[in-house]
């Protein structure tokens, strides 16, 4: 056996020799004489290894291909935010960041703590009763929520409003497309449902960030026996009534925007909350606070007869791993920001996309295509195709909005937050007004 | 006086109850722009209860909150099938690069060449070492990943004319609970088929449970026993000759690491767990990132995206693409693309001879404790392991002694437990994975910790069911847990 180039690997020649003779044979091979000869030891072709030096210099190189160092205005559903450094400090300690899903509860306080203080957080801003652990993503976590409302209501179709994401209704149809259940898709609620319906689907803010008559859609569900499954932009909430107060049964999100890096979308963290009656169909884990035989407070896994590995196929959801630690950036997060953080954070967005949307709406050839009230994203519509516009804001060092021409004719979905100071606004205004 | 405040008692308090009005643990610019009126007011929120604390103490709270845990770089951790190995630092610090953490992921792909370059040539590398060449990286977890292709096990039949009768999908009895949920999410009904006296798949079985109603079969390989099955080629033909797909589970790749491909052992598909083999921290239960590698057959159906690379101009132009009839997307983005960064990382840092070397001494180790715990241990299959060696302490049982509590003795050693209970066809399984990163002195002294729990369950077993007594709680109540459940932090209850 070769001697070990990895500084991963501590077992020196003289180690393996020493284990190979209390195990009783003569080299390592011996013990993959399972593997069948035919299949053994293929050739692989892979890239020769890298020292830490060469390869950190060359995804330096890598990354720098991604362009990131200009004001962009992009959302459609992940979004840049402030993240305050105690957030990435914290979740970077290796005593949370190197443990595995809390088994033993005597040695993982620290992450069943953190979840605990999670679940609370994400049911005091969604005013819900009940939060779980965190899903994947706020995709994933609104295909769950609509499978639970499925289970139950024992009914299989789902109602969205055609204003909710492309991008999640999509993964809604894949989570769904086995299961005889109909996703339908309407423009508006008519004023009365059928009583098959399982659960009305709305997002608020909606695709092109405006809000939506969600307490309306609450009452028509409810009176046909259907939920309300509401996904939100968390960053909101700082500002706007939360879905609990809306009348949501279900309400779920995206939580990247709270604390992790953008990342090319992902990792992120779905939260999933719900009202009380409603627990025992939750997917996910779940941490819930008890006491030791000292009679001291502690936390542990609890209610796991609803997951997959008590309850294999009868489970509530496939999923095991998560995404903790994003979910414990979103504590750390929103304890950094608070209360009057998270207020401002909102307001800030929702002043300097006004701003914007103002003054765009002003130049010759642009215009906001939709009535009512937004939050941080709105669309407009461009006098030119939106990626010849996009391709002119580049030159001026833009990254300009989502094209969304496929939805609005020649339409545009810029979104802009806290990070966007006044002359980065005022240089996209210039900009666009230069393309038209 | 101790040095050191005691973080039990440091973190008796949650963060509601640290609160006080007026503290803050972040600044924010002042708005520098004029403000718009605010909307109705009906749709304004009145009341925003998040809690007012000062950023110092946010560090000491979650500091102390930390030291309440065990981890890999805190010590031992040979949870049996998590492959608990040590996570390089610079991984950590290449996801953080800002052309990557700040990449957003609209971004129009000329803007992004790099992050989609480096996910092709992970699409690249995994498909090479699972000997599978189609790939999908946009899969947030190993269980997403078998529901992808579950539902390309689906498809596929569907696209045959087969759909509608073959709506049985086998999994064996030491499976992952991951596999019987992900078929059932798929609409399959699922049907458990049970290992033979060796611990390999019972092949009279497998044939009884074959018919034409059946869809595929969820096949973990090495198995969750810790055993390579000698006759996974005949299970794959068989399976296939019944017109099935045979679905591999790629938790525990690690043991055979440039030693094997699935591809050449039969399988369909298989998904690798980038958290267990490749190294990418477990994070206190994720994320992870699950990437599903199928044959060139089925890769028309892989969950969207994948990224394409095209040649022509002065470089290659990469891409992110939706496969011709693709079963849709799962993830709303391109997965957990900070985990693919790590993995792409520990692969190009090893090369093929690395990996080798991970499976060598994940195997090597791994007997080492078989061997040097038997005596003592009875093993539920006395021959070679790989990467993890399942033990059933029923002697010990018969003592007095459960294999919970010498999972809760063990922490009182310094050692984070096994895995216990499972799988669920051994008796007080304890299933240990010791992983490459453990040296020879570390296995020495865990092995020296269970062979004096094993003198402790004749001698004084009350000690071993008492244990843990050096952890921060004592053994916790999960019965009144569950049954009054407390899941949040609420004004009106008394801590």
């Amino acid at each position: 056996m070769d001697t070990s180039p990895s500084p991963y690997i501590p077992n020196t020649e003289s180690d393996q020799q020493a284990m190979l003779q209390a195990i009783g044979i003569a080299s390592v091979d011996q013990l993959f004489a399972d593997i069948p000869a035919g299949a053994r030891n293929p050739a692989l072709r892979l890239p020769v290894p890298q020292s830490e030096l060469e390869l950190r210099r060359e995804l330096e190189e890598l990354a720098e291909d991604d362009l990131t160092s200009l004001p962009s205005f992009l959302g459609g559903g992940a979004y840049r935010h402030f993240v305050p450094a105690v957030v990435r400090y914290l979740v970077g300690r290796g005593e949370f960041a190197t443990a595995y899903t809390p088994y033993q509860p005597e040695i993982s306080q620290g992450t069943l703590q953190g979840i605990f203080e999670f679940q609370g957080l994400v049911c005091q801003l969604l005013a819900m009763d009940v939060a779980n652990a965190g899903l994947y993503d706020g995709a994933s976590a609104l295909a769950e929520a609509c499978l639970m409302a499925c289970r139950l209501t024992g009914r299989r179709r789902i109602v969205a409003l055609d204003s909710v994401s492309p991008r999640l209704l999509e993964v809604l149809r894949t989570y769904t497309q086995a299961l005889d259940i109909e996703v339908a898709t309407l423009r508006a609620l008519p004023p009365s449902l059928k009583n098959d319906v399982a659960c009305v689907v709305l997002q608020h803010p909606n695709f092109y960030g405006y809000l939506e008559d969600a307490e309306g859609a609450a009452r028509t569900a409810q009176a046909a026996g259907a939920l309300l499954v509401m996904s939100v932009d968390p960053i909101s909430l700082g500002l706007l009534r939360p879905p609990g107060e809306l009348g949501a049964d279900i309400a779920v999100a995206d939580g990247s925007g709270l604390g992790a890096a953008v990342s090319f979308g992902g990792p992120s963290v779905g939260l999933l909350a719900c009202r009380q009656q409603y627990l025992r169909q939750l997917p996910g884990r779940l941490v819930g606070q008890t006491r030791d035989l000292d009679g001291r407070l502690g936390y542990v896994l609890t209610l796991q007869t609803r997951e997959q590995h008590i309850r294999r196929e009868h489970a509530t959801s496939n999923i095991c791993t998560n995404d903790s630690l994003v979910a414990l950036a979103s504590t750390i997060y929103l304890a950094a920001v608070g209360k009057s953080g998270l207020r401002q954070i909102a307001e800030l967005c929702y002043h300097k996309a006004h701003y914007a949307a103002q003054r765009i709406a002003a130049l010759p050839g642009y215009k906001l295509p939709l009535a009512g009230t937004f939050f941080k994203e709105f669309p407009i519509t461009c006098p030119r195709p939106p990626g010849e516009v996009n391709a002119a804001l580049r030159e001026r060092g833009i990254v300009g909005g989502l094209d969304i021409s496929d939805l609005v004719p020649n339409g545009m979905l810029l979104c802009v937050t806290e990070l966007h100071r006044r002359a980065e606004i005022d240089a996209l205004i210039a900009a666009l007004k230069a393309a038209a | 006086m101790a040095l050191i405040p005691d973080s039990v008692e440091a973190t008796r308090l949650l963060l509601m109850e640290r609160s006080r009005p007026g503290r803050r643990g972040s600044t924010l610019p002042a708005l520098d722009v004029p403000a718009a009126p605010l909307p109705e007011k009906r749709f304004l929120r009145r009341e925003l209860p998040l809690p007012e604390v000062s950023e110092g103490e946010l560090v000491r709270y979650f500091t102390h909150l930390s030291h309440l845990n065990y981890a890999v770089d805190t010590g031992f951790y040979p949870l049996g099938s998590c492959t608990m190995k040590y996570n390089p630092k610079w991984h950590d610090e290449a996801a953080s690069l800002p052309g990557f953490s700040q990449l957003h992921p609209r971004q129009d792909a000329l803007q992004a060449q790099g992050a989609l370059r480096l996910i092709w040539e992970l699409q690249q590398m995994l498909g090479e070492i699972a000997g599978l060449p189609g790939c999908s990286t946009a899969l947030a977890a190993g269980a997403q990943a078998e529901l992808a292709g579950m539902l390309i096990a689906r498809a596929y039949h569907r696209a045959r004319g087969d759909g509608g009768r073959r709506r049985t999908v086998l999994v064996p009895d030491s499976a992952h609970g991951t596999n019987p949920a992900s078929a059932a999410m798929a609409g399959f009904q699922v049907v458990t088929v049970r290992s033979n006296a060796h611990g390999d798949m019972d092949l009279e079985a497998l044939r009884s449970a074959l018919s034409p109603q059946v869809a595929g079969m969820m096949l973990t390989m090495p198995t969750t026993l810790g055993l390579f099955d000698a006759h996974v080629q005949e299970v794959c033909r068989i399976v296939h000759q019944a017109g099935a797909l045979v679905y591999g589970d790629g938790a525990n790749l690690n043991a055979i690491l440039g030693r094997a491909r699935y591809g050449d052992l039969g399988f369909d598909m298989v998904h690798l767990n980038l958290h267990k083999t490749f190294s990418t921290p477990h994070g206190g239960g994720g994320p992870g990132a699950g990437v599903l590698c199928v044959s060139q057959e089925l890769a028309p159906l892989l969950p969207a995206p994948v990224v394409a690379r095209y040649e022509g101009g002065s470089r290659p132009l990469f891409e992110a693409v939706t496969p011709p009839q693709s079963i849709g997307r799962l993830h709303g983005f391109f997965g957990n693309f900070g985990i693919l960064v790590r993995a792409y990382c520990y692969i190009r840092s090893l090369g093929e001879a690395g990996l080798l070397q991970v499976s060598a001494n994940a195997v090597l180790n791994a007997n080492y404790l078989r061997v040097r715990l038997r005596s003592a241990y009875r093993l539920a299959y006395d021959r070679p392991c790989m990467h993890e060696a399942v033990f059933s302490a029923t002697e010990q049982k018969a003592r007095g002694v459960r294999a919970l509590d010498i999972a809760k003795r063990l922490i009182d050693y310094g050692f984070y437990p096994p895995t216990i209970y499972f799988p669920l066809i051994v008796d007080e399984a304890l299933m240990i994975e010791p992983t490459e990163s453990e040296s020879k002195e570390t296995l020495d002294s865990f092995i020296a910790a269970l062979l004096a729990i094993d003198r402790e369950s004749k001698e004084s077993p009350a000690t071993v069911r008492d244990a843990p007594r050096r952890a921060p709680v004592r053994r916790l109540d999960e019965t009144t847990a569950a049954r009054r459940p407390v899941l949040r932090w609420s004004p009106a209850r008394e801590h």
